[in-house]
């Protein structure tokens, strides 16, 4: 008599769960004992990361390939610089209105682009985030074309910095970073998390059925539109978030750099890609391999950037499911496993 | 008055646009392939172009000709050893690659010319311009019309009349079937490739003639192309050329309102035909 | 000499073995059938001598020359044309594109010509400008065997052309098979309807889940030694 159990959890990944409570320790304690440049650094790689995850939640879960991004970087961006500079908020809790702004403008754009397949449905969001773009440089009260910065009034008396200064004794300039960076940790592990959480869920195996077959997922009660919506909705308000939290640190903005469609989609493919693409370890092993690469060759301006280009070709030819892909394939290891895999039996042996 | 005139210049620029699109067209109706290097190979002709000027001191016309052949060897070889290996069912492979492809373009064209804009010589008569009634037009908006023109009833020859259009017409219904026809469709893939970016020249040509360019200025013309495209219908060239012109004319009228509203007036015409005619102006049936 | 032979032919679809070793032989200027049920790895066979499948390196001679490892367009130009099952019309030709376009990998000056297919199928000339997708079943079938013969093949693989056409449609194009070998063409016909296939067969093989269980000329095969072969002993 053969015996079934469904699993979903792996002995990697318990191992990986003891290793993460310490990683996040060692990572909020990280202001404590290292300096300034590397809480940028790592404020770099965390939004970066949190990017990746919701472009890899479209694209990788979703199959839905944008290439608009931008936009929700953009307009969170410059929905968090209205509510300080024109509504008098602080830019702490402005974060989430950033979030709500990019929900809000994802929502004619979903309208607008769903109605285009596949690669169409790409360069859609691009046009949309360009309108976007078009539109907000036009918002003379936010400096139009030119931009404009966050006022120092309002980032000097920005919610926490104080307590920050007293509690690590520091500049109130490093206790802005260190807040960044800590809201930008606490975005990054619920981010990781939620999505781990919704690929587990019912509605995340159903995504997982619509990227494999759509027709199929349909035939079995899968509503694909509705998938759709959700995922893009949710990823346009992360995106929104982690918008607010860039240009809130940055402090200055203009619709070219907000809307940049090299900063924050080419990168963020590229980190997908590289990593491994449907996957949640793929983004993060990506960001890593794309900050060590940008730190090596930044001085080398567009030799970075070709070869960036050149690595996800390579891989997207060679190794399609990324760096990570390669690396669980060979040694069976799923730090985040979502599969639900059947032991025991004969299909133990069929598998894969 | 000058509205008509305002609308007669948007038609003419809605020919260099239906070049930028015609080549993205062709490679989409065959092979279902959106190439997001598309905006960036053009940038690459004008540039190849350039060299072939001031290095053999050809007037750009005849060095647009020469150009021709070294760009479909580019296209061919690009089909036939990358992006072949990208096609399938999978959407992301040739997305994402072209997706790189693009950047690694625009990188290379900055290292090698640095981001200076650049323009192709121009000579009396590509500065002339005929009084046609009340209406004063550009000897080279006319011309680029009138390529535009030329290019798409060419591609329709090509398509209808000749075996290799047949043979593009099968590989795009079948590719298995046509391979028992004798047909090699990753042949038939890299000729029409190479056959789109012959007419990438051709754009190329004008673009540089017409304007400044620059290694950036390449993802702008591929959402020009791609607008036109899909208001036309995917596959449809004659759509593409009446998409183009719709792109053109909604710059024009919007730049004669406010100058800085010419781009951002294409792009909501495109969007107002995507509400109405989601599958664009003549789509096609079997699709 | 044999035109063409298969020795141990074996193909797989990833994981599932669906032939197991098949011996075939194609004389010059004979018909053969191949008889089965669903599933007995007919079109398999095919799909592997045509070169769609492409696996079979050393296990596939046409003519004294080895194209197992040929790519099908390669394997057509040589002279085997094939008329795939399903008929497979290129649904933005016309009939008469459609056949046109059969000369692309061989053009090769012989019996069969627009003409002379318009002759052996004459209701395709009054539909020649129709797309091949607006002709009844029968007539797209007439479309893909003239679409084959316009290369002047030498062999001719037929992959179940009575395939969903009513009885009388059946007999109407079984009777191109006399004019197609009259032209000099050996023939390699699958079929399910083993009356036709009898009728039309120089030598008959019978398959069985992916092997060759009964061969041998119609009329020396008994009712009781196809019915085993085709079903197994003992059903």
């Amino acid at each position: 008599m053969t015996t079934y159990a469904v699993h979903t959890r792996t002995r990697a990944s318990n191992a990986a769960a003891i290793l993460l409570i310490g990683l996040v320790a060692v990572l909020v304690a990280l202001p404590f004992f290292a300096g300034r440049s590397t809480i940028q650094d790592m404020f770099f790689i965390l939004t970066m990361l949190v990017l990746a995850q919701f472009w890899n939640l479209l694209a990788g879960y979703g199959g839905l390939v944008s290439i608009g991004q931008q936009a929700f970087v953009g307009m969170g961006a410059y929905a968090l610089f209205a509510a300080v500079i024109l509504g008098g908020l602080d830019p702490v809790p402005s974060i989430l209105l950033a979030g709500v702004a990019a929900l809000i403008i994802s929502i004619p754009t979903a309208f607008f682009a769903f109605r285009l397949q596949g690669a169409y449905f790409a360069i859609g969001t691009w046009v949309i985030a360009e309108v976007f773009r078009l539109f907000v440089a036009q918002w003379k009260t936010l400096g139009g074309g030119t931009g404009t910065s966050l006022p120092r009034s309002a980032t000097k008396d920005m919610w926490f910095v104080d307590a920050i200064t007293v509690l690590l004794d520091v500049k109130s300039s490093a206790a802005r970073d260190i807040l960044a960076y800590w809201l930008a940790l606490a975005l990054a592990l619920v981010t990781i998390g939620g999505i781990y959480w919704l690929l587990r869920t019912r509605r995340g195996l159903a995504l997982a059925a619509i990227r494999d077959n759509t027709e199929a997922a349909k035939s079995v009660g899968v509503d694909a539109g509705r998938m759709k919506w959700l995922v893009f909705l949710t990823s346009g308000f992360g995106t929104g978030l982690a918008g607010g939290l860039i240009y809130m640190q940055k402090a200055r903005i203009s619709p070219d750099a907000a809307f940049s469609v090299t900063d924050w989609t080419a990168y963020v493919i590229f980190i997908v890609v590289i990593g491994g693409i449907g996957t949640i370890e793929g983004p993060i092993l990506g960001v890593l391999i794309f900050f060590a690469l940008q730190s090596l060759l930044a001085d080398f301006g567009s030799w970075y950037l070709m070869t960036l280009g050149g690595l996800a070709i390579v891989i997207m030819l060679i190794a399609p499911r990324g760096l990570w892909g390669l690396i669980s394939e060979r040694t069976g290891i799923h730090l985040f496993p979502i599969r639900r895999r059947l032991t025991g039996g004969k299909l133990d042996q069929l598998e894969d | 008055m000058i509205w008509v005139d305002t609308v007669a210049q948007g038609i003419l620029l809605g020919g260099l646009y239906a070049l930028f699109a015609a080549g993205l067209s062709l490679v989409f109706g065959i092979m279902r392939l959106v190439n997001l290097a598309h905006g960036d190979l053009i940038v690459v002709g004008a540039y190849l172009i350039l060299l072939l000027v001031t290095l053999l001191g050809l007037p750009p016309f005849l060095a647009a000709l020469v150009a021709m052949p070294l760009m479909f060897a580019l296209g061919w070889g690009l089909q036939k050893f990358l992006l072949n290996r990208t096609l399938g069912d999978d959407i992301l492979p040739p997305l994402l690659v072209t997706f790189g492809l693009s950047i690694v373009f625009q990188n290379a064209l900055l290292e090698g010319f640095s981001a200076d804009s650049q323009r192709l010589p121009t000579d009396a008569l590509t500065t002339a311009s005929v009084a046609i009634g009340p209406l004063n037009l550009g000897v080279m908006p006319l011309l680029t019309f009138a390529s535009a023109v030329a290019v798409i009833v060419g591609l329709n020859q090509l398509f209808y009349r000749t075996s290799l259009g047949r043979a593009f017409r099968a590989t795009s219904d079948d590719p298995v079937t046509a391979s028992l026809m004798g047909i090699k469709p990753a042949s038939i893939f890299a000729t029409a490739t190479g056959i789109a970016l012959i007419i990438v020249t051709i754009a190329a040509l004008y673009l540089g003639l017409r304007a400044n360019f620059d290694p950036n200025i390449g993802p702008a013309r591929l959402i020009y192309a791609f607008e036109a495209v899909i208001i036309g219908g995917l596959g449809s060239l004659w759509g593409t050329l009446l998409g183009g012109i719709i792109i053109g004319v909604a710059q024009t009228v919007g730049a004669a309102i406010n100058p800085e509203w010419q781009i951002l007036a294409g792009h909501l015409a495109f969007l107002a035909v995507l509400l109405v005619r989601p599958r664009g102006l003549f789509p096609r049936a079997n699709d | 000499m044999a035109l063409l032979d298969t020795y141990g032919l074996t193909a797989t679809y990833g994981d599932f073995q669906a032939l197991f070793g098949v011996d075939i032989t194609l004389g010059e200027a004979e018909t053969i059938a191949i008889i089965g049920a669903n599933g007995a790895g007919k079109t398999t066979l095919m799909r592997s001598i045509s070169g769609v499948l492409r696996n079979a390196p050393g296990m596939v001679q046409f003519n004294g020359r080895d194209i197992g490892a040929l790519a099908a367009d390669e394997i057509m130009a040589q002279g085997v044309a094939m008329v795939p099952e399903g008929r497979k019309l290129f649904p933005s030709l016309s009939v008469e594109e459609n056949l046109l376009i059969g000369t692309y990998g061989r053009r090769v000056s012989g019996h069969w010509s627009l003409g002379s297919v318009y002759d052996l199928f004459p209701i395709l000339k009054d539909r020649r400008h129709s797309p091949g997708t607006a002709l009844s079943g029968g007539q797209q079938q007439m479309v893909a065997i003239g679409r084959a013969l316009m290369s002047n093949p030498r062999v001719l693989l037929c992959d179940e052309i009575s395939l969903g056409l009513a009885p009388v449609v059946i007999k109407d194009i079984y009777k191109a098979v006399p004019a197609i070998k009259a032209a000099g063409a050996s023939l390699i016909v699958v079929e399910q309807d083993i009356g036709q296939a009898m009728a039309v067969a120089d030598r008959v093989y019978c398959m069985m889940e992916g092997r060759v269980t009964l061969t041998g000329a119609p009329d020396a095969l008994s009712r009781d030694a196809i019915h085993d072969a085709y079903f197994g002993a003992g059903q």
